[in-house]
């Protein structure tokens, strides 16, 4: 009897990449709803728009590339990029930007890199950082939490807006924007006043700004159904999450009239949703363990210049982005010792 | 467990996989139907290929030696029943590569009478362990854990110290129960192959590493460890994990010491041996017995009955499986070891040999056709459970691009072709295929360098020959030349002082001449 011919190992753990991103959706979803909670059905549209862009922009290049989109499609990476994208901007952000972002995520920082894989920029976060730099005012032009401005944005309302612009909406426009917790503050602090006066104000919650610091809480049960389900290694979150703490203690010590509270830092931006969902994307990221504190700790300390002493109020992107490059040069430099190689044998 | 004062360690990664023992390991080990053909490659081990004692037509008898050790690293090979030679040529064999080998073939007479064996040597405790080894060596013993390398020479371990002799009884691999059986069955002969491989290598003690689902097996060890009140042994249970049986993760597993990267086990002072090796030293030196016989695992759900055969070395794969009830309706794949290290037979004819532990027959889902695979997405799930601690990622991107340099500074070397890696890998990436690509190309290569290597020694001596050879040619004619100045010089030679004197006569001939005509114009 003849048999077919394959290599060893014969056996298959039952493993998927569409399982991991699949997961990962999974873990985004009590965060998303919390953002929608406070924010309204703009983010819910925002997804919308960018999933069915990436998934478009995705087909097309495959087609183009000569490749079967199938496959590649159903691996949920694109949709998985594009919702990251979506969760990082602002939830009536005119429509044409959200693809624009989109499709530059997936077609040039994803797929001209080589696709899947090959690609050395976090693809949803180099897309916040072009149309960040590009429309600095309609990305820094957040909603104020539902809670404050006492007014859920309704699925009409966020069309009207994302659609024909905010002129559509407008006395409830002016109602539900403001700036975020982290604009906020900077604002204030370069009007010279002190945190405790800031602190006085409405926007601020029990650790972080009031809404966000829910969002940051929900996110972060989804980072640690990840880390539960083996998904993403701690190393990266904890590094980022205690080195960003650090530095922001440090300076706090110092002078805690002129820098905000540590908890501050973790619950009022992207830090939670960053340092679960996009600094630990696999591709870009460092692999080693070593190296995955070192990259978390770095893009932490990253986060704290940035939004102390940088041009833009969050840091996430850029952070992830800076280090990004540094990766493959963190990986050289902390090879695990291989087994063997204690007690000075050097193999 | 018997030994809960010793503390255990554990190795980095691993996997916990459905071990698949229960199908085959219930049933007695059976003995199989005399096949009626024998085909017996020359090269069943490691090192040299054995050298063939026989011709096409010679009459065999059972245990007689049919090719012999061609070199230190070699093995002996004996028949393993009588009849009569019928072929010796190029077969195909059960070997990855899948290329023909040279093989002698064995048409059985049925009899199975045996030549005249060499006397037991029942005193081994006396006897000298180079005595001992020869006997191993004349038996043909080699790792029968798959590794198949020549235990004579393993276990010669002159000039070195060895303080812990290891018996591996991990037996890891899913599916495998050959060594659970023997130890049920034959605890015995396993602790006496123990005792006389301590006394070869004089270790002080024996540790026996042994994974916990083989209770009974554990059971039976013990028993015969205590009866016999063998102090300086010690049963070691260790958890079910895969690869507790890789020689280096058992050896930490027992005792903490790494082995040094591209070291061997040796050089900390300690030797391994498989229990099924074991077993076979003590027939060899107990009864004068030869190996000829192994003990084989036949399961999957592509055989009627899966359980443990006695096997003649050279038995065709399609005997076991007849002898099993035969194939049934999901039979699929031909696995030879174990489903994560075995490599897959293309077809049952193939014959079994020295290192062939486990056939599996594997239905369609049960091993089933490797998934397309995609890009890496650098995860890291292969990072968590390489039990040589590499970066596989990083060996497969480099493997990949043929950066071969980089592959060795990324320790591909240390790689032990588990298969763990590729076992959890999301993409389903072939890994362990790419890094035995590139260790074959760094080997290529290596041989290639070698050979101009040797060709440019070879060249420059040639050229270094030829010029010695001119330079020597012109000292001589420098020094012919010389002697010849040195003659002139002197004016002894009667020749050219005559010659000299004709020339002074003649000149002066000339210049009387000249004088004359001046004086007459």
């Amino acid at each position: 009897m003849q048999f077919p011919v394959t290599s060893s190992p014969h056996l298959q753990g039952g493993n998927h990449v569409q399982r991991v991103m699949g997961l990962v959706l999974l873990a985004l979803l009590p965060g998303t709803t919390a953002l929608w909670w406070y924010f309204g059905w703009g983010v819910v549209l925002n997804i919308a728009i960018a999933d069915l862009t990436a998934v478009v922009s995705e087909w097309l290049v495959l087609r183009l590339r000569g490749r079967d989109p199938r496959a590649t499609v159903a691996d949920l990476s694109a949709l998985l990029t594009a919702w990251l994208l979506a969760l990082a901007l602002p939830p009536l952000l005119p429509w044409w930007q959200t693809v624009l972002g989109s499709a530059f995520a997936i077609i040039i920082v994803k797929q001209l890199f080589g696709g899947l894989g090959f690609n050395p920029f976090n693809p949803a976060m180099a897309a916040y950082a072009l149309l960040l730099i590009s429309f600095p005012a309609d990305m820094t032009h957040w909603l104020t939490p539902a809670i404050l401005s006492g007014h859920s944005v309704t699925l009409p309302e966020a069309w009207q807006a994302i659609f024909h612009g905010p002129a559509a909406l407008g006395q409830t426009w002016d109602a539900v924007t403001g700036a975020t917790p982290l604009d906020h503050m900077r604002t204030e602090l370069s009007q010279n006043h002190m945190i405790s006066e800031i602190r006085q104000s409405l926007v601020w919650g029990d650790f972080g700004g009031r809404g966000w610091e829910w969002v940051g809480n929900w996110f972060l049960l989804g980072g640690l159904f990840l880390i539960w389900h083996g998904v993403i290694s701690w190393r990266i979150p904890f590094g980022m999450l205690t080195a960003l703490l650090f530095v922001a203690g440090v300076f706090w010590a110092i002078d805690a009239q002129t820098h905000p509270f540590p908890a501050f830092h973790l619950f009022s931006g992207g830090a939670i949703l960053g340092a679960f969902f996009i600094a630990t994307d696999p591709v870009t990221a460092s692999t080693t363990p070593r190296g995955q504190l070192i990259y978390g700790a770095m893009i932490g300390v990253l986060v704290f210049i940035i939004r102390s002493w940088g041009g833009y109020p969050d840091a996430v992107a850029f952070s992830v982005l800076l280090m990004n490059m540094a990766a493959p040069t963190i990986d050289y430099y902390t090879q695990p010792q291989v087994f063997g190689a204690k007690d000075g044998n050097d193999g | 467990m018997p030994d809960g004062q010793q503390p255990l360690w554990d190795f980095h990664g691993g996997l916990h996989i459905d071990d698949h023992k229960a199908e085959s390991a219930a049933s007695p080990i059976r003995k199989i139907r005399l096949p009626e053909r024998l085909q017996l490659p020359l090269q069943q081990h490691i090192g040299r290929s054995a050298e063939p004692m026989v011709k096409v037509g010679d009459r065999v008898l059972k245990g007689q030696l049919i090719a012999r050790a061609s070199d230190y690293v070699s093995a002996n090979l004996h028949a393993p029943s009588s009849g009569t030679v019928s072929q010796i040529a190029e077969l195909p064999i059960a070997h990855p590569s899948g290329l023909p080998a040279p093989c002698i073939v064995i048409e059985t007479d049925g009899e199975d009478r045996w030549a005249e064996m060499p006397e037991p040597i029942a005193d081994y405790r006396e006897a000298d362990p180079a005595d001992l080894r020869e006997r191993l060596r004349w038996a043909g013993i080699v790792g029968l854990g798959g590794a198949v390398f020549p235990t004579s020479v393993k276990t010669n371990t002159t000039g070195r110290t060895v303080d812990t002799l290891i018996i591996n009884a991990a037996e890891c691999e899913p599916y495998i129960t050959c060594d659970d059986r023997l130890m049920r069955e034959q605890p015995g002969d396993v602790i006496d192959g123990a005792l006389i491989l301590q006394h070869i290598v004089a270790a002080g003690r024996v540790l026996i590493g042994i994974e916990d689902n083989k209770p009974e097996a554990i059971a039976a060890l013990q028993q015969e460890i205590t009866q016999h009140q063998l102090d300086h042994f010690q049963l070691r249970v260790v958890p079910t994990k895969y690869p507790s049986g890789g020689e280096k993760q058992l050896i930490y597993l027992l005792t903490g010491i790494e082995v040094p990267s591209g070291g061997l086990p040796l050089d900390v002072g300690i030797l391994c041996q498989n229990v099924a090796t074991a077993a076979t030293v003590a027939d060899a030196v107990l009864h004068g017995r030869p190996l000829v016989t192994r003990i084989v695992t036949l399961t999957g759900r592509g055989v009627a009955t899966p359980g443990n055969l006695r096997v003649p070395i050279g038995t065709p794969v399609a005997a076991l499986v007849d002898e099993a009830g035969g194939y049934t309706a999901e039979a699929a794949r031909l696995i030879m070891g174990g489903p994560m290290m075995g490599f897959a037979l293309p077809d049952d004819g193939l014959p079994v040999t020295k290192g062939s532990n486990c056939f599996i027959v594997g239905g369609r889902d049960e091993i089933p056709d490797p998934q397309p695979a995609s890009a890496c997405i650098r995860c890291g799930e292969c990072v968590r459970v390489c039990p040589a601690q590499l970066l596989p990622q990083q060996l497969y991107w480099y493997a990949r691009a043929r950066d071969f340099d980089k592959t060795q500074d990324q320790h591909l070397f240390d790689c032990i072709e588990c298969g763990c890696c590729a076992y959890v890998c999301p993409a389903h990436i072939p890994l362990v295929h790419y890094y035995r690509f590139a260790k074959t190309e760094i080997w290529a290569s290596e041989r290639e360098r070698q050979k101009s290597d040797h060709a440019r020694r070879r060249h420059e001596f040639r050229e270094a020959r030829k010029r010695r050879l001119e330079e020597e040619r012109k000292a001589c004619l420098r020094k012919k030349k010389e002697a010849l100045d040195k003659k002139g010089s002197a004016g002894n030679d009667p020749k050219k002082a005559e010659i000299a004197a004709a020339m002074k006569r003649v000149a002066a001939k000339k210049a009387a001449q000249q004088k004359e005509q001046e004086r007459e114009s």
